[in-house]
């Protein structure tokens, strides 16, 4: 039992700096993929090819003045930032980063919980995570701050549904709901997204929309609402929401990869007879590598596409989305019953 | 309709297509554009490291000249400051006291000689005023100051230094009619 939980403290704190790390360098890599895609260079001046300006930007977050508009809700405002952490962080626990490692003849999953309703227990993370944002804005009492946090609250409540549609189909296939069954199942080139590539894109389109990126960024749009829900914020709780927004996009390349991409698996797996520790670690780079690939797809369509305008998000979602999610799902009920 | 260029397009009002309305060919359109702009030379000159070149004709930062023994050209004429289209320099003239040969050129010079940088419009008129070859512009760039005062530029900014080896060529800028004209040793300007 002393093992079992020494083991668990020790893998969450991993994940925990995993997340972050990623996070802060995924703020360079915007910025630099950001520049080639204009032709620029990005940023390069801090340390060799920019590699301290996210330290850079943190020190600055830290030192900026603390401002608290007279009329916010002080316990709100405070809860705002922390509850988004705090949901972005929750999320990364249920995802099964590499397969079981053996120490002393005993198996470790990395995995830091192994829940049966793996799937479920992110969406509901997920939704939850609507909620800084909600209170964060309305604590603001400022009219930039609400209407965003409007924003973002319709927009991700109408984006989960098509997104958990499109996980049905998924679900359907694998007869299960947790995560490490479902990588389990896509062993070495067996991935879910040859047999669900509807799903995949529905999936792909709501994950733009639940992290608030391009061009479902309506909820911080800068040319019409100034910041979104977070104009009001400064320094840290500012650098907080800023930081939550790569965390969430690190895990949902994560998630993304885990259920479509066959996680930690990769082709011809089996042909390399090595120990399970060094597949498990080779499984982590490749994993790691997806969510790379991922994340730079989101980096890449903020870049292409212009912003979309509030009906048209929600005429996308409603009338495109969620009917097509709907139908994926009875086709794929249809072809494993003729199966 | 006469038609003035040939851009014009007629728009057309006409139904899209099923392609066309899922949008997806053309975000992909789209993204292999921006994909392509990853490979691309980027336009980013590292500027500290690296300067751009400037054009040849290039004015920037004003210099007063020395002439070939290191004594001031400039006069005190006068003329200069009343091209300038901006009104910018401003000078206070001086009689060359005995023993001072060796620091002005002619009887009369210039005590003061003020060029507002902030006014300045660097036309390049006063260096097409002077009769002396005494002002001209430069590829020097005025550096940038965080108070007015500092952009009125006195002698001590303008004036060449007197060592042959940190003189500031502006050969560049004489016109031809001038250096025909420097060449002819009978006439006083040039001796």
């Amino acid at each position: 039992m002393g093992t079992f939980i020494l083991y668990k403290t020790i893998l969450a704190s991993c994940i925990l700096i995993l997340s972050l790390l990623v996070a802060m360098y995924s703020t360079l890599i915007e910025r630099k993929v950001a520049g080639f895609f204009q032709d620029r260079l990005g940023p390069d001046r801090a340390g060799p090819w920019g590699l301290f300006q996210p330290l850079a930007d943190g020190i600055k977050l830290f030192f900026k003045e603390e401002f608290m508009p007279n009329t916010a809700d002080k316990f709100l405002y405070i809860l705002g930032p922390s509850l988004t952490m705090l949901i972005a962080l929750l999320t990364s626990a249920a995802i099964p980063w590499a397969s079981n490692l053996v120490i002393n003849g005993k198996e470790f999953p990395m995995q830091v919980a192994d829940i049966n309703i793996g799937i479920l227990y992110i969406f509901a993370i997920v939704s939850i995570g609507v909620y800084g944002i909600m209170i964060g804005g309305w604590a603001s009492n400022n009219k930039y701050a609400l209407l965003g946090a409007i924003r973002a609250s319709s927009q991700m409540i109408s984006y989960e549904l098509a997104m958990s549609l499109a996980i049905v189909s998924v679900v359907m296939m694998t007869g299960s709901l947790s995560l490490k069954d479902i990588v389990e199942q896509q062993h070495g080139f067996n991935w879910n997204v040859w047999y669900q590539p509807g799903a995949f894109l529905i999936f792909l389109i709501c994950a733009f929309a639940e992290c608030n990126r391009s061009p479902f960024d309506l909820p911080e749009c800068e040319t019409e609402l100034v910041g979104g829900y977070h104009t009001e914020y400064s320094s840290m709780k500012l650098g907080f929401y800023l930081f939550s927004e790569y965390i969430n996009m690190f895990i949902s390349g994560a998630v993304m990869a885990t259920l479509f991409f066959g996680g930690y698996n990769f082709p011809f797996m089996d042909k390399l007879a090595l120990s399970p520790n060094v597949m498990a670690a080779i499984g982590f780079c490749v994993l790691f590598a997806k969510i790379t690939v991922l994340g730079f797809v989101f980096m890449w369509v903020r870049w292409t596409l212009p912003r979309f305008r509030y009906d048209q998000l929600m005429r996308l979602g409603w009338k495109g989305l969620i009917p097509l999610a709907i139908l994926n799902v009875v086709i794929t009920g249809i072809v494993i019953l003729i199966k | 309709m006469q038609l003035i260029s040939d851009r014009s397009r007629v728009v057309s009002n006409k139904k899209m297509s099923f392609w066309e309305k899922i949008y997806l060919p053309a975000v992909l359109n789209g993204m292999r554009i921006t994909f392509s702009h990853l490979f691309r030379k980027k336009a980013t000159i590292r500027y500290p490291e690296k300067t751009r070149e400037f054009a040849e004709i290039y004015r920037g930062q004003h210099v007063l000249k020395r002439d070939d023994e290191g004594r001031e050209r400039c006069t005190a004429c006068g003329l200069c400051a009343v091209a300038c289209p901006a009104e910018a320099i401003t000078m206070i003239a001086e009689e060359r006291k005995p023993g001072e040969e060796m620091l002005y050129r002619e009887e009369k010079y210039a005590s003061v000689y003020e060029i507002n940088m902030l006014r300045c419009i660097f036309c390049g008129l006063c260096e097409e005023a002077c009769p002396k070859e005494a002002i001209f512009l430069t590829k020097r760039i005025v550096a940038s100051d965080y108070e007015r005062d500092g952009f009125i530029y006195g002698k001590d900014k303008l004036l060449e230094p007197p060592e042959p080896g940190k003189r500031i060529d502006i050969s560049k800028r004489e016109t031809k009619a001038v250096l025909e004209f420097k060449k002819d040793k009978t006439k006083r300007h040039n001796q």
